[in-house]
């Protein structure tokens, strides 16, 4: 690493806008995914607006956009774009970013000791790469027949055909675009991570002494490095559907308003197959990062080795591997082969195994513990919380008998909300309340984060636990108003009680940003290790230079739990001290 | 890139011996593998879905794919040969045998050019063709062209790197990268060979 040494001071731009500094990359991935976050959250309160009073006229929203909402009204239609925007921005453009992106960014190489990614330029390629790909993808809302409509999941032939809806036009090819182009920066992304983590770590930093956040972001990306290119095929595919005229995913015998479509041969199920193939492994792309993070928190703010540490490794590792082969588990009603759909039930009942070990490893953590009630802390154990009840709600999803029943309607909304919203989101805000201090060299106000914490908590489960009852009760998803149908209109008090969470969560997160807003310029200033952690990063001043470390490199002597196993005032053992302070672990 | 190869790592070894380069090249070859293998693999399921799949023995001429086949796989033992020159440090050498791979990789696009042109001329089109199924003639334009432009961006690659070896800029690391990419580009077309031409 000797080559960072001389990180000469540098212009303004050059600090903080054209930065290779793997640092300043991630916090510009942070930022790109708050500004992301309102646009996906403001869609989000368009849709909770719209179910609790149907056909309520919002005038302001009415004069801003005369076209999406003629006379402050939102058309069907419109709603179609809003869900499927919404779902697409907070996957792929709010969690991927944040946490993936920002946080691997931030933490991959300060925390195995290496003064910066494997290739700095492609780092910073795929930052500028994301840009346009967040553009295209707001864009898209300008367009003739405004945004896609056809899901985040992009089912044909609404995705594939033209005139199908009014979403379908020019929407969705930008949609597609979008897509591509971050594909593509996830990509160059997860080369840097994976190679950086095998060939970059500091001496003495063997991969089972490597944090436990490091490990899942290493295994996300090498689970995003195999799972995207299906997609990516898949997107290509569909693009030549629309604007080629081939029928890839256009089956015969289909009729738009009464008139033929001129497609033949093709099959839906195909693009199906294809994005599932991307799409499970993509939901373990975004939560395990999570599931490391809150790892990190439980062992530092309960001062308690972690529990299981190679266990959970090899939990991982199963995960991932079942992971890309369980797809099919999305699919149980596309009338596949009933022995086929035995075996992805199998298959996906055989992950909740190593899941429900990672969970268990997390309560035994605390078990025992001498807990510091933070507001990192409380986010973890929200994450603790939200990552039990979800996976509760997978096992009757993931059983082909009962998703029958439960597929398309608002349980699996409850679901993955729970699971791809809350486990990821909560584990991010935790990091925040956690690494603030290390990222900008102030504290985050602790009393208006456990206001935030018991908001979003109390909101979240007002939201999608109650989901889950609307679901049992028979209400699909992506309906636009409940009140049309006799049999659904009992479920109205319901859709009020979600939306009223759904205000309590924004009201939250509106404390949450003024509180980042105050903190970065008023907040206690930070040691450089505030919490008594014991990783690579708290030996770093707060905020760390660029090159990280204003000493000579690290060298690691520890696995990164030396927590609780010394006595006397100073409970714990930073990976940097040397083997004279016993007892050495791992 | 300022930065050095393999000698920044001394956590014990590295994992696979390998420098973060070609780590990467490695990597992003099985990423691109997937794909392919996804295109193929949508191919085979549109092929499955419609029994009346028109006999390719018949619509194309063999012999043509079997002589671009034969440059392709020439291509890389060429390309082998230069890895090994520049190991050795015979610079000249190295430059010449990448020259003749590119020259090689050249070769075989020309005469998918050809292929696709008596192929429109037959009357295909990306969305119908003469002998029955639509896909058919999808499938082929979409597979062939993907790979077609690997190959296109391959033959670019090979001319940068022997301009820059035969300047002194590439290292013999630089060469082997981009064989391991054209050795990539080849392998993927065996494959196509196999399940388009063959099957
Ligand atoms: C215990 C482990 C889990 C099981 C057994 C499970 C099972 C399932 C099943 C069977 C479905 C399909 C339901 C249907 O459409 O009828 C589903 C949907 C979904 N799950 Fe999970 N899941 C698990 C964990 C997760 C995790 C960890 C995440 C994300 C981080 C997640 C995210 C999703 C998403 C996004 C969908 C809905 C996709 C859509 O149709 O729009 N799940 N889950
Ligand atoms: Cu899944």
């Amino acid at each position: 690493m000797s080559n960072h040494e001389q990180h000469a001071p540098l212009g303004f731009w050059r600090k903080y806008v054209f930065s290779l500094d793997h640092k300043v990359i991630g916090l510009q991935y942070i930022g790109m995914a708050v500004v992301m976050a309102l646009l996906g959250s403001g869609l989000a309160m368009i849709m909770r607006i719209q179910l609790a009073w149907p056909g309520a006229k919002l005038s302001w929203l009415g004069k801003l956009f005369p076209n999406a909402f003629p006379e402050g009204l939102l058309a069907p239609e419109h709603y179609l774009s809003i869900i499927t925007m919404h779902g697409t921005v907070m996957v792929f453009f709010v969690i991927s970013l944040a946490l993936v992106s920002g946080f691997g960014n931030y933490l991959i190489p300060i925390q195995i000791g290496a003064r910066d990614m494997a290739y700095p330029f492609l780092n910073a390629l795929s930052f500028w790469v994301m840009v346009p790909a967040c553009l295209v993808m707001i864009a898209s809302f300008f367009v003739e027949g405004g945004a896609a409509a056809s899901g985040w999941t992009a089912y044909p032939p609404l995705s594939a055909l033209k005139n199908a809806v009014p979403g379908s036009q020019w929407g969705q090819t930008l949609w597609l675009l979008a897509m591509a182009l971050f594909i593509v920066s996830f990509t160059m992304g997860g080369l840097n991570y994976v190679t950086t983590v095998l060939n970059l770590r500091a001496k003495g930093m063997s991969l089972m002494r490597m944090p436990l956040t490091i490990w899942t972001m290493f295994i996300a990306a090498i689970i995003g490095l195999v799972s995207f290119p299906p997609l990516t095929a898949a997107a290509i595919m569909l693009l030549f559907d629309r604007h080629g005229g081939t029928s890839f995913f256009v089956p015969a015998g289909l009729s738009i308003a009464g008139k033929p479509v001129m497609h033949d041969g093709g099959t839906p199920l195909l693009w199906q197959h294809l994005f599932w193939f991307l799409g499970h492994p993509e939901v373990y792309v975004l939560i395990l990062p999570g599931l490391g993070i809150t790892f990190e928190i439980l062992a530092t703010h309960a001062r308690k080795t972690v529990f299981g540490y190679k266990m959970i490794v090899w939990c991982l590792i199963v995960i991932a591997v079942l992971g890309c082969v369980v797809w099919g588990h999305h699919m149980f009603v596309s009338g596949m082969n009933p022995w086929l759909g035995e075996f992805f039930t199998i298959g996906t009942l055989i992950i909740t195994i190593p899941s429900a070990i990672i969970g268990l490893c997390m309560l035994a953590t605390l078990y025992g513990g001498s807990l510091r009630l933070n507001a990192a802390l409380l986010f973890a154990l929200g994450t603790l919380a939200l990552f039990g009840t979800g996976g509760f709600g997978g096992v009757f999803l993931g059983n082909a008998t009962s998703d029958i029943f439960l597929h398309d309607s608002y349980f699996v909304v409850g679901h993955f909300h729970f699971m791809i919203g809350g486990v990821t989101l909560f584990a991010t805000l935790a990091g925040l309340y956690h690494w603030f201090p290390k990222m900008f060299g102030r504290h985050l106000n602790e009393g208006l984060g456990k206001i935030h914490f018991w908001l979003s908590i109390l909101g979240f489960y007002g939201m999608f636990l109650t989901m889950h009852f609307v679901g049992i009760n028979g209400a699909p998803r992506r309906y636009y108003d409940f009140k049309a149908y006799k049999m659904l209109e009992g479920l109205q008090t319901y859709h009020l009680c979600i939306t009223i969470s759904a205000f309590t969560f924004a009201v939250a997160s509106i404390i949450f940003l003024l509180n980042v807003t105050w903190s970065l310029w008023r907040g206690k200033k930070a040691e450089r290790n505030p919490w008594d952690a014991t990783t690579l990063e708290w030996v770093a001043p707060s905020p760390p230079p660029h090159g990280n470390w204003d000493g000579p490199d690290p060298v690691v002597h520890r696995w990164p739990y030396d927590l609780s196993t010394h006595a006397g005032a100073k409970d714990f053992a930073m990976q940097t001290e040397g083997p004279d302070k016993a007892p050495v672990t791992s | 890139m300022s930065h050095s190869t393999t000698t920044t790592w001394d956590g014990g070894g590295l994992p696979f011996g390998v420098s973060w380069q070609k780590l990467m090249m490695w990597l992003f070859i099985v990423g691109d593998a997937i794909l392919f293998a996804s295109f193929l693999a949508g191919y085979g399921f549109l092929r499955l879905a419609n029994p009346n799949w028109p006999d390719s023995g018949q619509i194309f001429h063999m012999s043509l794919i079997g002589t671009m086949t034969f440059v392709l796989i020439s291509s890389s033992a060429t390309m082998a040969a230069a890895v090994g020159a520049s190991r050795a440090g015979q610079r000249e050498k190295a430059t010449r045998l990448v020259w003749l791979t590119a020259l090689g990789g050249a070769i075989f696009l020309g005469m998918q050019a050809y292929e696709w042109s008596t192929f429109i001329h037959a009357g295909a089109r990306l969305s119908t063709n003469p002998w029955g199924v639509p896909l058919f003639s999808s499938c082929f334009f979409v597979i062939t062209g993907f790979h077609g432009t690997h190959v296109a961006s391959g033959v670019l690659i090979l001319a940068l790197t022997a301009w820059r070896n035969s300047t002194g800029k590439a290292s013999a690391e630089g060469v082997e990268l981009a064989g391991l990419y054209w050795h990539f580009v080849d392998l993927v077309w065996v494959f196509i060979f196999t399940f388009f031409y063959l099957v």
